[in-house]
């Protein structure tokens, strides 16, 4: 019981290095496992999608934020998830006219510390878990978004902007008829 | 006071544990036909809960009683179902669920990689922690007479 009393009030805290730094070796392997970085891309998309399914259910039981009624909504708890996870808060902003996309500002970005990226691979959108996570985390609570990346300071832009599209509203599933 | 048997639904309505402390009577059905009765019927009552409300409903707390027991549901955003039978008179049932998801699932189910979250539990630490859970609660404490 202490180590859960422990976490409801201050989630427990790593070092952030150690974080950016497996990051950093994992970026490493897949480089060598995959010579394509489109591929490591792709990789990362659903290596974030992957941790964002079980994610958000750390986060709705932690910050109990309830139900997300708009798209307004959704953006304040990424915000919030970012705040939790990561320990930085992004800015909100770059509404569409529609109301249905928005982007994610990072003035820093945690999981890119200590990192240049070689010439060979530019391509590489280097935090693209992120973009997975957001996307595994929505699915979850019925909202199927778009997610990637528009702005990286990898690559020489002033902030990370990650651009989220809210795409469709997934049903209730039936359950199984009788046969 | 007392707790009687617990459900737990995925958001395809699959069930992925079930337990029970006491159950006099028994459905005479197999387990999973009659899960798939509880899994209907929380769903039609929750259609028909959202259609027929006269006032906007927000909140995943729902529950109904005969004069016999009480069925608790929570539901999570991410559309995991909590259901707990009860008694009529059992207090804080909410927040004991709120705490099972907290304290029990998440902890032991959801961060343990090991544990496929669309398949039923086959951890026996979640089966421990729920059933610690369940029997430190008031409810559970004071049998009926």
């Amino acid at each position: 019981m202490s180590r859960q009393s422990m976490r409801a009030n201050d989630p427990k805290k790593v070092s952030g290095e150690l974080f950016t730094l497996t990051y950093g070796s994992l970026i490493a392997q897949l480089l060598k496992d995959y010579e394509n970085v489109d591929d490591v891309n792709r990789q990362l998309e659903r290596m974030g999608y992957n941790i964002g399914m079980r994610l958000i259910e750390d986060f709705l039981a932690r910050a109990n934020p309830g139900r997300c009624y708009d798209l307004r909504d959704t953006a304040d708890k990424i915000q919030q998830a970012f705040k939790l996870y990561l320990g930085v808060s992004p800015s909100i902003g770059s509404w569409s006219p529609g109301g249905d996309e928005f982007s994610v500002v990072l003035e820093t970005n945690p999981m890119a510390e200590f990192v240049e990226l070689p010439d060979h691979c530019l391509g590489l959108r280097y935090s693209n878990i992120l973009a997975g996570v957001i996307r595994g985390a929505c699915e979850m609570v019925q909202l199927e978004v778009m997610a990637w990346f528009i702005a990286d300071q990898l690559k020489g832009d002033n902030v990370t902007e990650i651009r989220v599209k809210f795409v469709k509203r997934l049903e209730d599933a039936i359950p199984a008829g009788e046969d | 006071m007392t707790i009687y048997n617990f459900y737990l639904f995925d958001r395809e309505g699959q069930l992925l544990h079930y337990a029970e402390w006491i159950r006099k009577k028994q459905s005479g059905m197999a387990r999973d036909e009659e899960a798939k009765l509880m899994y209907g019927m929380i769903f039609s009552i929750k259609s028909f809960v959202t259609k027929v409300s006269p006032v906007d409903l927000r909140e995943g707390y729902l529950t109904y009683t005969t004069n016999k027991y009480r069925l608790n549901l929570y539901e999570t955003p991410s559309r995991y179902k909590f259901i707990l039978n009860t008694d009529i008179h059992a207090q804080g049932i909410k927040e004991l669920l709120h705490q099972i998801y907290t304290q029990v699932f998440v902890e032991y189910v959801v961060c343990n990689p090991l544990c496929p979250l669309t398949k039923p539990i086959e951890s026996e630490l979640f089966a421990a922690k729920l059933e610690e859970v369940v029997k430190q609660s008031p409810a559970y404490a004071s049998r009926p007479a």
